[in-house]
């Protein structure tokens, strides 16, 4: 008894939102951090997977948005995290979109984006005990 | 890379994710992932059968 209302004392302590930085940070690193390693994997191949396929894909990372869809594609891509500032620092992805896969391509990274946050989210939630 | 294919690797991505957070256990989340996969794909293949279609 007393040792269940310890562990539940040490759950609570610490920064409440490091799961939800470390999840849009690192696919998957949110869930990692509280010891669901086969969630973490899943959700760290699934985007990661969509990310990469989005690039092989000749799809196109946004830098400098010239209208409204632009800035939410540039918004949906810097949900990527740590991927985004990776692919922009090495040059990856297309600069103009020229093949109808390469426009694929571009919604698989902003949809692989929408994915990291929503599992960024979801660790979140298991952090503060909203999820089982 | 074909259009279906890139329609299949959408799909299994995103109900992967879906799966996992969306449910609590691990059997819900398995049928949950399933059943999003089998809805983008069963829509994806109704939509462009809808589009051949209209285009005929």
């Amino acid at each position: 008894m007393a040792t269940e209302e310890k562990k539940d004392v040490a759950t609570e302590q610490g920064f409440v939102y490091l799961p939800l930085i470390a999840g849009w940070l690192v696919p998957g690193g949110g869930h990692f951090l509280l010891r669901k390693w086969g969630r973490g994997a899943l959700l760290a191949a699934s985007i990661l997977g969509m990310f990469v396929t989005g690039l092989a894909m000749q799809g196109k990372l946004h830098s400098n948005p010239h209208d409204i869809l632009d800035i939410l594609s540039l918004v949906g891509d810097l949900g990527n995290g740590l991927l985004y500032f990776i692919g922009r620092l090495l040059g990856l992805g297309a600069d103009q979109v020229q093949t109808t896969v390469g426009d694929y391509g571009t919604r698989f990274i902003v949809v692989a984006g929408l994915l990291n946050v929503i599992a960024a989210v979801d660790a979140h939630n298991l952090r503060t005990g909203r999820k089982s | 890379m074909t259009h279906f294919a890139a329609v299949l690797l959408f799909a299994l991505f995103a109900s992967t994710v879906f799966g996992i957070t969306m449910r609590e256990t691990p059997r819900r989340m398995v049928r949950y992932g399933i059943y999003c996969f089998v809805l983008f794909v069963g829509a994806a293949i109704v939509l462009s059968w809808v589009m051949y279609c209209i285009a005929r």
